[in-house]
């Protein structure tokens, strides 16, 4: 099943969905759509049964900086029942770019899409916990974006330690073993 | 025989305080465990059989770092994982000593960019700095030794 016969069911399933189907370098089959259409396509890429996508093997962004539009985000899904695999591509402006969230049809995308949103810049709405992932969670900037000065200097910060006075400690380590007790 | 044939008729050594804390100290360096990267490979080779650290009494490394008199920071320090590795320098008791193990720990490395602290002496006070990329488990046992020099120099200080 290539990307055309792929798109000819996602057509049958959800008419007036505008799916363009792209060359790709690996034969895999490559397929984008627009940004407003894509929950929908992803639930009917799960749930049509000649398709049956029903693994979310991941889930990236691409930053085209200076090329509008700048940023395409990339699902990568697998059909464990039909041996196959599909690329679903969505173009996004570099001017607040945003997506629905994923994680409706896939709980598994909570993790990727907040690392796209740490990494990026792309927010998610509707996502659950839209918090960083890899960076500490006041750092500012996206750091995989093109435009990010990467061998940015900056002074590591690092907490001091508690300061406890001789009554409060005795007084928690009292309470400690209460607790045990 | 060996030491007992040296002892005089008497069996009375006499040293300074000082001299006989220094060589407790430098004798038994327990380190912490905190392999952070690459570095931390070489490091446990250094505490196994083959290079055998325990010839210079620095094999048991510590779980908790309250029981622990040296931090081998080995690898690369990331900016999220510096005020842990802070956190525990604080825990350790003194007298505490660090060594800087590798590129990465002591300078950034190859890691030139936002995410990698530049050198571990930013967060804590560092007393041997150890090269390589990583540095062989003889190299690292050579810091260690350095460190052992330096800890029978020292002073002792009365509060």
């Amino acid at each position: 099943m290539d990307a055309n016969a792929i798109s000819a069911a996602l057509g049958a399933a959800l008419p007036g969905v505008q799916i363009e189907v792209a060359p790709s370098v690996d034969l895999q089959s490559t397929m984008y759509v627009q940004p407003e259409n894509v929950i929908a396509v992803l639930g009917a890429l799960r749930d049509v049964p000649e398709l049956k996508f029903e693994l979310l093997s991941e889930m990236t962004a691409l930053d085209f900086w200076p090329r509008e539009p700048r940023f395409e985000v990339v699902y990568i899904l697998v059909s464990i029942e039909h041996r196959l695999r599909v690329r679903l591509k969505v173009r996004l402006p570099g001017e607040d770019p945003h997506l629905p969230t994923a994680t409706v049809v896939w709980p598994a995308a909570n993790w990727l899409e907040r690392e796209i949103w740490d990494m990026f810049g792309i927010a998610f709405d509707g996502h659950p916990d839209p918090r960083r992932l890899l960076m500490p969670e006041d750092w500012e900037g996206y750091p995989a974006r093109k435009d990010y000065p990467v061998q940015i200097q900056m002074k590591p910060e690092f907490g001091s330690p508690t300061q406890v006075t001789e009554e409060e400690f005795r007084a928690s380590l009292l309470k400690d073993r209460l607790a045990r007790k | 025989m060996g030491l007992e044939s040296e002892l005089p008729d008497i069996p009375v050594l006499t040293t300074s305080v000082e001299k006989m804390v220094n060589w407790a100290r430098r004798s038994s360096i327990w380190p912490v465990t905190f392999g952070l990267a690459c570095c931390a490979i070489e490091m446990m080779a250094m505490s196994c059989g083959r290079y055998d650290v325990a010839r210079f009494g620095a094999e048991v490394f510590r779980g908790s770092p309250r029981q622990s008199d040296l931090m081998i920071v080995a690898g690369r320090l990331s900016r999220k994982m510096a005020p842990a590795l802070r956190r525990i320098y604080d825990q350790m008791p003194e007298p505490k000593w660090v060594i800087s193990m590798g590129a990465c720990a002591s300078i950034g490395g190859v890691f030139d960019n936002y995410a990698i602290v530049q050198g571990v002496d930013q967060i804590v006070p560092v007393d041997v700095y150890v090269p390589g990329c990583p540095p062989r488990p003889e190299s690292l046992i050579y810091g260690i030794v350095q460190l052992q020099r330096k800890i029978d120099q020292s002073k002792l200080k009365l509060s």
